[in-house]
């Protein structure tokens, strides 16, 4: 089974929960594909050592003799990736999402593709219970994607497989989640979480996943704005994390609250063995 | 001289600046001497990546040598200065004020990009 954790606002606590479900579990499996910041590695603590793979994608690579300055490419090119400046084409690789269609499209074949390193992939090299792997975009790329998708390459079917994604409900969100057969969407009894989940909830009703929410720094008195929409939705609450000091704490020092606070572990078992059930 | 200015609104030579590049409202052709304008709808404005490339490519279309505006991000930047395009800034004013300034010479050529650029929509 492959669980993606994911919220509409930031830092409600995705990490949280998928590292300490992720360490809770038999036989898991956890990806951080939260690319553009991976932060779970702060409570795993793998070790990385030196070897990671590279995350290639391909680059349009204008040959100038050939090129009869046509423009078919710039039309063609829906994100902008190139321009033609005295009659010169111009690519911005930053900004090229890979497609390929200026090179089929140009009518002298004057575009060629050439590979460009935007990401890395590494894992935990140590031998531990629990396997991890972490996706990384570069500094200064804008389209974490290719990174995603070749992270998830790293899916073990045999394993319960937890996906850390980026915070939001853009195309890094989705690709994560697309892949999964449950989503966790973590949430926080704020007006802006409830505003935030009411959009993920829009974007894994249109992906067509299951899905359920958990309430992060759950407190008596403001959880009724999420389980007021909840209800209203038909949408389970899975479980109610309390806004606690010894929690806020453990996390400020890189440790999994489960690990202090041992009876946790037993509610993050019966939980997932709850999802378990209803996917069955 | 016909130079490109960027505009928010479009009414004629009172029209206001706009200080984005990448995602003006309009690119207007004005003539510095007769001060007749032309507006241009910017149609790279909604783009959600590659706007300032899609606007630098709009107004190099126009084969002017100057464009006047306020902020100019490092992609539009480059593409503006591969087709040998002189960049002016200046924040607010009509295009009459900004068009005045730019013929006495009070504004300032730039050298590089004014900011760092950015994804998204406005």
């Amino acid at each position: 089974m492959v669980i993606t954790v994911l919220s509409g606002k930031g830092g409600t606590g995705k990490t949280t929960v998928s590292t300490n479900l992720a360490l809770s579990i038999d036989n898991a499996q956890l990806l951080d594909a939260d690319v553009e910041e991976p932060d779970s590695y702060i409570f795993i603590k793998p070790d990385f050592t030196e070897e990671y793979e590279d995350v290639n994608r391909l680059i349009p690579v204008i040959n100038n003799d050939k090129c009869t300055s046509c423009r078919k490419c710039i039309d063609f090119c829906q994100y902008n990736a190139l321009a033609i400046m005295l009659d010169n084409v111009l690519v911005y690789p930053e900004i090229c999402h890979s497609c390929g269609g200026c090179a089929r499209i140009c009518p002298e074949g004057a575009i060629s593709e050439q590979e460009k390193t935007i990401g890395s992939i590494k894992w935990d090299h140590a031998d531990n219970i629990l396997e991890f792997w972490q996706g990384e975009l570069n500094i200064g790329e804008e389209s974490s994607i290719p990174v995603i998708e070749q992270l998830k390459k790293h899916i073990d079917p045999n394993k319960n497989v937890i996906i850390d994604a980026q915070p939001g409900t853009t195309c890094p969100t989705i690709e994560a989640a697309i892949d999964s057969d449950f989503c966790i969407l973590v949430t926080e009894p704020t007006p802006f979480g409830l505003n935030d989940l009411q959009m993920a909830v829009e974007v894994v009703r249109d992906i067509k996943k299951p899905f359920a929410v958990i309430i992060n720094r759950s407190e008596e008195g403001y959880d009724d704005i999420i389980e007021k929409y909840c209800k209203k939705e038909g949408i389970k609450i899975l479980m109610k994390i309390p806004f606690m000091r010894k929690i806020a704490q453990l996390y400020s020092t890189g440790i999994p609250f489960i690990e202090e606070m041992t009876s946790w572990k037993e509610q993050f078992v019966i939980m997932y063995k709850g999802i378990e059930e209803e996917l069955s | 001289m016909k130079i490109i200015v960027t505009a928010k609104n479009n009414s004629g030579i009172e029209s206001e600046l706009d200080p984005r590049f990448g995602r003006a409202n309009y690119f207007v052709i004005v003539d510095t001497e007769s001060m007749d304008v032309n507006f241009i709808d910017n149609s790279a404005a909604e783009a959600s990546s590659g706007a300032g490339v899609g606007a630098a490519q709009l107004v190099a279309d126009q084969k002017v040598e100057v464009v006047i505006s306020g902020n100019f991000g490092p992609k539009a930047f480059n593409g503006l200065n591969a087709a040998n395009i002189r960049l002016y800034a200046s924040n607010s004013g009509t295009l009459a004020e900004v068009v005045e300034e730019y013929n006495k010479g009070n504004l300032k050529q730039l050298s590089n990009a004014t900011n760092s650029g950015h994804v998204g929509i406005r």
